[in-house]
This record gives structure tokens, C-alpha cells and sequence, in this order.
């Protein structure tokens, strides 16, 4: 199945099998490899990233779901001042540790203050429910956020 | 290659399906999982594969005099986002899956693959919503309770797309959802309770109560809900032991490794005397 999208603003045109998981045609041919897999049915978010704005599990998404639509994933989004912001509140929160969750947090985060720029303390955790983390707390990433939230004041 | 067609319009979709079966992807939440083979081997699929997630004409959610339409395509963000959803209906998909998974998953998605624990069942009992499947050539609108058969198992024909559900526009006075899970929001649901109530006056107009994952498809009885209604709310707590036996007899949990049949039926006939005590409050 031949098909169009646009993958960090760029336009992308393919063959690919429709079945594919999004997650394997991002990390195996597109070279994105900040997309993580961890649980691969849904439960984790190590492979989240953004589809027109919004925030997907990459290994339940089939290619043939994708046309015409935009992805994004870390390797585009480091280039916004919304990363910039969402990284250093991360970082000062001391809210990454191994990383392999960071990534698809960020999206989720981006995702979340997207629909909602001025979240509470509740509404962070809910929105980033689907993500997991082995090594830190939930209380130091919505610490993160928080930071985050008001560095980049107007920025969502 | 597995074979796969993405109609542009839902003409396109019924059309090829008049002449060759496929299997109808959605969201995928619930398909990608149940075929998934591992990392970087391809899904299952022994048909072709045809995407509806994209049609429009499908995500439609619109009112008119028959009731609230929500097109089967209408993801669950979406509706907990709708100024038309009732408030309840948008409270039990709030506590579905997380953010990301309700960004992919349909309604149609949970209602066809016919879960006992999937959670917008309850509530599409418990107002008696109509599915409506279409063909090339008919229209069929279809109870819920008459289109799921057993789980895993509806009354959809191969030619048939599920295009929307209907339901009454309607809020009721008091609202009761409680499930309780392994995990809140992600596992499947073990145990669920829907009650919904118009109380006017410390009178019972209306009432509905809909169990999900207690048995092998959604528990709701007309019959014993009739038996509350035009009760005093005060009365209502003397009935509460009889009708909870009545309930203690649909119960009836099939069994798996998530919990065991005794913990579902205490816990839920303890929620249908929560829910009765609440109203006879009133
Ligand atoms: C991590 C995770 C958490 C979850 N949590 C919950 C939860 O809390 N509660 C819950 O109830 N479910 C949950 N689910 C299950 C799932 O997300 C839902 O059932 C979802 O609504 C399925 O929708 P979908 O569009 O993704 O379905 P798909 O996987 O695309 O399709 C499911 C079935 O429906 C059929 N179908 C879809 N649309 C149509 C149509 N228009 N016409 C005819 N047939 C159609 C498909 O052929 C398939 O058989 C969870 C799943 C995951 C992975
Ligand atoms: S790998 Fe997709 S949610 Fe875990
Ligand atoms: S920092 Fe290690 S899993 Fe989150």
C-alpha cells in the first residue's frame, strides 16, 4: 500500500504493509529511534508520539491509519521552544533517570498541554497516566510539568 | 502483502464489502493487540483490511428529534469532549484506557468486539441505544442488547458497516458509576455499576442499573428496575435486600484468572445497595 504523511514536516511517500505497526516503520525504516518500545499493547507509552496533535500508542497504530496525516516525533519536536521548556522542567525536577520513558512522556506532556494549557496537579497525572516510569515518581515529573508550565507561559 | 483498501467515501466502503469479506479496522486498540505476533513481525490478518478510522461521514455526533447520533468512528476523546454526550456517559469513558489509547479507540471499536467488561456497554444498555448497521442495499437499527450475541460475538453481517449509535437525549437526576479494577483507567474492567435515577419530589420516575463484567454480557433487567419505579425514594431502602437477591441470580461471573467469581458477585452486589441507598436518600 503506497502511502503519504508527513513525518516531522516533512512529507514522506512509501510503500509500505498496511498492518505494520506505526512504532516498527518509525524505529526500523525511518531511523526514528527515540520512539521506544516497552510493553507493546498499549499500557506503557515508551513508543507515544503525536498524530496531528495529538498523542497515540505507536505499536497499536497501523500504517495504513497514517495517510495525510502529521507525526511527530522527538527527533522534530527537539527543535521547538516547547521541548526546550518541557526538558529543562524535566531535568531541574530531576524527573529523568535511565530515559528510555522520557521521550514518549514529552509527547505526552506536549499532547496534554495542547488540550489544556493550564492543567491541575490531577489533571497532569490523568494526562500522563498512560505513561510509565520504572525509575522516578509520579509527584517529580508533575513537579517537572509544573516547572515547565510556568517557564513557557504562552507558549500553549 | 496483506491486502487493504482505505475507501474515501463510506459508498466506496459498503461497496466493496458487498463483494468481498474484510475485517473493518478502527482504532486498531483492540485489533493490533489481539493479532500482534511481537516487534517487528507483521499482525495477523487471514482477510483483507479495510480502515473506516478516517471517514467522516462515520465521526459525525449530531442531535435531532430521534436522539444524540455519535458516528461509530467518533473516538473516545472525542466524546468525552462534546457538549452533547451526557454528563455521565463522558464520566465512565473518562475512566477508559488512558489519553493516547482514547485518542485511537471507536465506540464501534468497544461495541463490536463485545467484551462483557467493555465499559461503554453499560450505559448503552441502560438507555436502550440503537446501533444502526448499513449495507449497499439496507439499513438495519438494531438494539444493543440484541446486537451483541455472546461475547466476542454480534449479529453484524459481512456486507454491514456499524455507522452510528443512537441515544436518547437525556440526563437523569442521579448518577452512580463505580468500577472497580486491578488498575484504574488502564485494566479491563472486573467489576462495574451503572445506576442512573430521576427522583423528583422523593419520587422515583425513572431508573436504570447496568452491570458490566459479571457475567457473560452486560446484566440489566427492565423487569426489576419496573419493579422500583413510582416508588417513594424512601421505600426503596426496605426493597433493597429482595432486589438485590433478584440481581444475586444474573450474576452469574465467568471465571478468569483476574479475580475470582465470589469477590465479583460480593463486590457487586454490594455497589446495587450502595446505588439504592444513595437514591432513598432523595
Ligand atoms: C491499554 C489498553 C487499555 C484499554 N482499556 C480499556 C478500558 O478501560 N475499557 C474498555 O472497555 N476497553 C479498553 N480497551 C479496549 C479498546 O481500547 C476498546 O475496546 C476500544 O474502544 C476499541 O476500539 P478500536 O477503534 O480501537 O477498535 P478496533 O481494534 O479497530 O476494532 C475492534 C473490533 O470492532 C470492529 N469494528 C470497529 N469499527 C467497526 C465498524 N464501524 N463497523 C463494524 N465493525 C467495526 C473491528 O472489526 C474489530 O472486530 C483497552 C485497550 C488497551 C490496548
Ligand atoms: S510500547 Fe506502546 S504502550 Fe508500551
Ligand atoms: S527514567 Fe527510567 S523509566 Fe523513566
Amino acid at each position: 500500500m503506497i502511502i503519504e504523511f508527513t513525518l516531522n514536516n516533512e512529507k514522506v511517500k512509501m510503500d509500505v504493509e498496511p498492518t505494520m505497526r506505526v512504532l516498527d516503520l518509525l524505529r526500523n525504516d525511518l531511523g526514528m529511534s527515540s520512539v521506544k518500545e516497552g510493553c507493546g499493547e498499549g499500557e506503557c507509552g515508551a513508543c507515544v508520539i503525536l498524530v496531528d496533535g495529538r498523542a497515540m500508542n505507536s505499536c497499536m497504530l497501523p500504517a495504513g491509519a497514517i495517510v495525510n496525516r502529521s507525526i511527530v516525533t522527538l527527533e522534530g519536536f527537539k527543535h521547538t521552544e516547547q521541548f526546550k521548556v518541557i526538558e529543562a522542567g524535566l531535568l531541574k525536577a530531576g524527573s529523568v533517570q535511565c530515559g528510555f520513558c522520557t521521550p514518549g512522556f514529552v509527547m505526552a506532556i506536549e499532547s496534554l498541554l495542547n488540550q489544556n494549557p493550564d492543567p491541575t496537579d490531577e489533571e497532569i497525572k490523568e494526562g500522563l497516566s498512560g505513561n510509565l516510569c520504572r525509575c522516578t515518581g509520579y509527584n517529580m515529573i508533575i513537579k517537572g510539568v509544573r516547572l515547565a508550565i510556568e517557564k513557557g507561559a504562552g507558549l500553549w | 502483502m496483506v491486502k487493504a483498501y482505505r475507501p474515501n467515501t463510506l459508498t466506496e466502503a459498503l461497496e466493496i464489502l458487498s463483494t468481498e469479506k474484510c475485517t473493518i479496522m478502527a482504532g486498531g486498540t483492540d485489533l493490533m493487540v489481539q493479532r500482534a505476533r511481537g516487534s517487528a513481525v507483521l499482525p495477523g490478518f487471514d482477510r483483507p483490511l479495510m480502515f473506516v478510522g478516517h471517514l467522516k461521514e462515520l465521526q459525525k455526533i449530531y442531535q435531532d428529534e430521534e436522539g444524540i447520533h455519535i458516528g461509530a468512528a467518533a473516538i473516545l476523546t472525542d466524546m468525552m469532549e462534546h457538549e452533547l454526550i451526557p454528563g455521565i456517559f463522558k464520566e465512565m469513558i473518562g475512566q477508559m484506557a488512558s489519553p493516547p489509547t482514547r485518542n485511537m479507540a471507536t465506540i464501534a471499536g468497544n461495541i463490536c468486539n463485545a467484551s462483557p467488561a467493555g465499559d461503554t456497554l453499560p450505559y448503552l444498555y441502560a438507555v436502550n441505544a440503537q446501533i444502526v448497521l448499513q449495507s449497499t442495499d439496507q439499513k438495519r437499527i438494531i438494539a444493543t442488547r440484541d446486537f451483541i450475541i455472546s461475547p466476542k460475538k454480534t449479529c453484524i453481517k459481512p456486507d454491514e458497516i456499524l455507522v452510528k449509535i443512537i441515544i436518547p437525549a437525556k440526563e437523569y437526576s442521579n448518577n452512580y458509576y463505580r468500577k472497580l479494577g486491578q488498575r484504574k483507567g488502564m485494566s479491563l474492567t472486573k467489576v462495574s455499576l451503572l445506576g442512573m435515577a430521576d427522583v423528583v419530589d422523593g419520587n422515583i420516575l425513572d431508573l436504570h442499573i447496568a452491570l458490566g463484567s459479571v457475567a457473560a454480557s452486560i446484566v440489566h433487567s427492565p423487569k426489576i428496575e419496573k419493579s422500583m419505579i413510582s416508588k417513594k425514594a424512601g421505600e426503596i431502602k426496605e426493597m433493597a435486600e429482595e432486589i438485590v437477591k433478584q440481581y444475586a441470580d444474573l450474576i452469574r461471573p465467568i471465571d478468569d484468572a483476574r479475580s475470582t467469581a465470589i469477590y465479583r458477585k460480593k463486590a457487586s452486589l454490594r455497589l446495587i445497595k450502595d446505588f439504592m441507598e444513595n437514591i432513598s436518600q432523595e
